[in-house]
């Protein structure tokens, strides 16, 4: 367990450390994970594992594990919201307008874009 | 040690507000579940109601609390990470889907720029606030960070991008099913933009195909968003 959580967090490390001293726009565990993604392929090509051995490794499962409760880690940035009622308070109805209303459209304008770019070029849907 | 001189002890450990923390996702998770996942009993809206509602209770400030709950919060970065575990998973079909992500990305991008602020300013929200709703579907660090920059505030934008993605969350099951859009790929691309990692916690329940493009969708936009943001920003407040 602690191996595989080792990894994530060089993983980690080493995409804040790309982004802080490239300037990148992007958040280090992005990167992070796109540096995981790079090393399990180069892995693969190097000594090939299947996806069940993936599944029973250590990073295996604690990604598994950790993902499996991903919701619980916004639980603290959430509660920090109450900070904040008495800004929000002032202008609140018309930012819950805005809010629900771009997030409605977004999804809405996303889904269809991407289904339709899908159709053009003769792809199937995925399933779950 | 009175009763009183206890709590007084406890109130201000890491332990107590942490272990406060985790009962409270507990008690969520377990409703979610009994509700067989029903999208409208959201576990971390439920936690964070209850949390909060303890801390209003008792009287204890946000820099106590998250001097426990911290613990929990850094496990956002790890976690985010973990998630190149099921794209590598699926990278085939990352890969077969290319054209449909960018062109989503982008035409998602935009929409969630424009219509946040286009909705707000039509409703008389004063420019410092434009500015901070801007970036509300990026991750929080992200967004803050653009906030920042562009002189909004950057714990609003925080606040905004916690309850856009609860809204994204609670609301993308319903309306894609009501829709009868049956591509996981594209169901999970579209709430991973507009509600971030809330959103991917919430298409982790419903598919794991959903829950890869989410993840992708998530640090796509918040690459797109950092770049596009100051421009569409000034075409549509005029500079700042």
């Amino acid at each position: 367990m602690i191996r595989g959580f080792a990894l994530l967090l060089f993983c980690q490390l080493m995409g804040e450390i790309c982004a802080r001293t490239l300037n990148m726009p992007v958040p280090g565990p992005v990167l992070g994970l796109a540096f995981l993604v790079a090393g399990l392929l180069g892995w693969n090509r190097f000594r090939p594992f299947n996806a069940a051995q993936l599944t029973a490794s250590d990073l295996g499962r604690v990604a598994d594990g950790v993902l499996g409760n991903l919701a619980l880690f916004f639980v603290p940035a959430g509660v920090g919201v109450v900070q904040y009622l008495g800004l929000i308070g002032a202008h609140g109805l018309a930012l819950a307008i805005a809010l629900i209303g771009s997030t409605l459209l977004t999804l809405l304008v996303t889904v269809y874009l991407f289904i339709a770019v899908k159709r053009g070029l003769g792809m199937e849907d995925n399933a779950p | 040690m009175s009763p009183f001189r206890l709590w007084v002890y406890l109130s201000t450990t890491p332990l107590f507000w942490l272990t406060v923390t985790l009962l409270c996702w507990l008690v969520a998770d377990d409703c979610a579940r009994r509700s067989k996942r029903n999208p409208l009993v959201n576990p971390v809206l439920l936690a964070i109601v209850m949390v909060a509602s303890l801390l209003y209770a008792t009287g204890t400030d946000y820099q106590t609390y998250f001097n426990g709950a911290q613990f929990v919060h850094f496990i956002l970065g790890p976690a985010t990470v973990a998630l190149g575990v099921p794209f590598y998973r699926n990278f085939g079909l990352v890969r077969r889907n290319v054209w449909p992500m960018l062109v989503a990305l982008l035409g998602g991008s935009l929409t969630a720029i424009v219509s946040a602020v286009g909705i707000a300013m039509l409703m008389g929200v004063p420019q410092p606030v434009l500015v901070s709703i801007a970036p509300k579907s990026v991750t929080a660090g992200v967004a803050m960070a653009i906030s920042q920059d562009l002189g909004g505030i950057p714990s609003l934008t925080a606040a905004m991008v916690m309850v856009t993605g609860v809204i994204g969350a609670v609301m993308v099951t319903p309306l894609f099913n009501a829709l009868k859009i049956k591509d996981f790929a594209a169901r999970g691309f579209a709430v991973g933009l507009a509600s971030h990692g809330i959103g991917i916690a919430r298409a982790l329940n419903v598919s794991p195909v959903a829950a890869v493009f989410a993840g992708i969708a998530m640090g796509m936009n918040a690459l797109v968003t950092a770049l596009i943001l100051p421009a569409v920003l000034k075409a549509l407040i005029g500079g700042h």
